[in-house]
């Protein structure tokens, strides 16, 4: 009875949602970082209008749900579903990072910007060389749970129709009938996100004891 | 004027005002059942997973290791769908989205818990201990009290999360405000006004709790930083003396 569940043609119609759902986690993800990288210096730099804007942009994102910006990218951007999913996750992403970036930034002494700076150091290079990788250091618990996070709630997509692995499950439940059968489904879609977030987590975190020790 | 955001768009969410009134109210319900749930399970596995016999480490490490690996939609899709075709067990879709929220986040909140025990010196517990106090007393009544301040920044923010989360409801029918907002918006098809109507909603419960999380983030940083200034000052007396 379970047999017919766990059949080639059904796990590759799976994994082939997982393929989409990394997809779009791996995309938004580098993009996210990268933005959010950009706003959270500039929060942490700047004083001016230009650091209140991207605060108002931290605050309104990082405190509305993420199936808003889901439903809004869907309806009032007309972008391919696809697309319109990525510029979701990153839109709501990149406020999230950036908010960890900024809080990144202000737990690193203030000696070493005066030190760097008077070494000679330029801003962006005081950043880039100084600041940044040991901030980096420090956000690398917050950063990986983002990233988990991000490739669990891409189950959000689903509810605009996108077909990514939660997607696949819930159209593969829909031609069994017995409770075991759907059963079996479950364990199998919930066994792809643990396995690879698990991993993930557990990669993270031998990276970052390595990291932590180096410091020392 | 037919834009987005056209002037009738608005006028015809005004008219239907009780039905975002009613998904909020559904929303904040929930948040506030979802929390206490949360809490509950997050100190109990918290305190468990501290504990020095392995099976209850371990039964607290799966809970939280499996909840916090797996996407909460298919937790509340879980609930909402297989539960009834399952263990023939029909449960009302607000009871669902208090379930799936506390679950989901009681597992990050036994982190944190797990995290601020740690963060108390051993010592206070073997005293607590030798005072005749039991594991549990000795936990409500020494170690979470002082833990309290090092866990509330983190909870704070799980409880804007939580908030957040509930709208997890809106793919299971569950009448919360993104169910209400998504079903308004797709039969007038007037989507600006709702969308921007409903982050505002969203964000007067959020905004709130965030801003406390910042403040009292910044009230342990500087806490930290003091008692690092002391200790060095101390440092310093000693040295004088000597």
């Amino acid at each position: 009875m379970i047999k017919e569940v766990i059949t080639p043609v059904n796990i590759k119609f799976l994994l082939q949602g997982f393929a989409l759902t990394l997809y779009i986690a791996f995309i938004s993800i580098i993009l996210s970082t990268f933005f959010g990288t950009i706003l959270g210096v500039i929060k942490s730099l700047s004083k001016g209008i230009l650091g209140k804007l991207v605060g108002i942009y931290i605050e309104v994102v990082r405190n509305t749900p993420l199936l808003l910006w889901i439903l809004v990218t869907r309806f009032v951007v007309q972008m391919k579903a696809v697309n319109a999913g990525i510029l979701a996750f990153t839109i709501f992403t990149t406020a999230i990072i950036g908010e960890i970036v900024r809080g990144g930034l202000n737990s690193i002494n203030k000696g070493q910007w005066e030190a760097a700076l008077s070494q000679g150091f330029n801003t962006f290079q005081t950043l880039r060389y100084i600041i940044l990788p040991q901030a980096f250091k420090n956000m690398i618990p917050a950063l990986l749970s983002q990233f988990i996070t991000v490739i669990k709630d891409t189950s959000f997509l689903w509810a605009v129709g996108i077909e990514e692995v939660t997607g696949k499950s819930m159209i593969l439940m829909g031609y069994y009938s017995k409770p075991m059968q759907v059963f079996t489904i479950y364990i199998i879609v919930a066994l792809i996100y643990f396995i690879v977030n698990y991993l993930l987590s557990l990669i993270f975190r031998a990276k970052h004891e390595k990291l932590t020790l180096q410091g020392k | 004027m037919t834009g987005p955001f056209a002037w009738f768009k608005w006028e015809a969410l005004f008219k239907d005002w009780a039905i975002f009134k009613d998904g909020f109210l559904t929303t904040l319900t929930v948040s506030i059942l979802g929390l206490a749930l949360a809490l509950i399970l997050g100190i109990f596995f918290g305190v468990l997973s501290v504990s020095k016999i392995k099976i209850f480490k371990f039964i607290s490490r799966v809970y939280v290791e499996f909840i916090q690996n797996t996407p909460l939609v298919i937790q509340a899709i879980f609930l909402y769908n297989g539960l009834p075709l399952i263990a023939n067990i029909v449960l009302p879709v607000k009871t669902i989205g208090v379930l799936a929220v506390g679950i989901y986040h009681g597992a990050y909140i036994a982190e944190v818990v797990r995290a601020g025990i740690m963060s108390i010196n051993k010592g206070q517990l073997e005293a607590a201990l030798s005072q005749g106090f039991n594991y549990w007393e000795a936990m409500r009544y020494i170690i979470l009290p002082q833990a309290r301040i090092v866990m509330l920044p983190p909870l704070t923010n799980q409880a804007v999360n939580l908030v957040k989360n509930t709208s997890v409801l809106a793919m299971i029918a569950g009448g919360d405000l993104m169910y209400r907002t998504d079903s308004w918006a797709n039969e007038k098809l007037y989507y600006g006004p709702a969308y921007v109507l409903t982050g505002l909603l969203y964000l007067i419960i959020c905004l709130p709790l965030a801003t406390l999380a910042k403040r009292l983030e910044k009230v342990n940083f500087n806490n930290i930083n003091r008692t690092e200034d002391e200790e060095m000052n101390i440092g310093c007396d000693k040295e004088a003396t000597a």
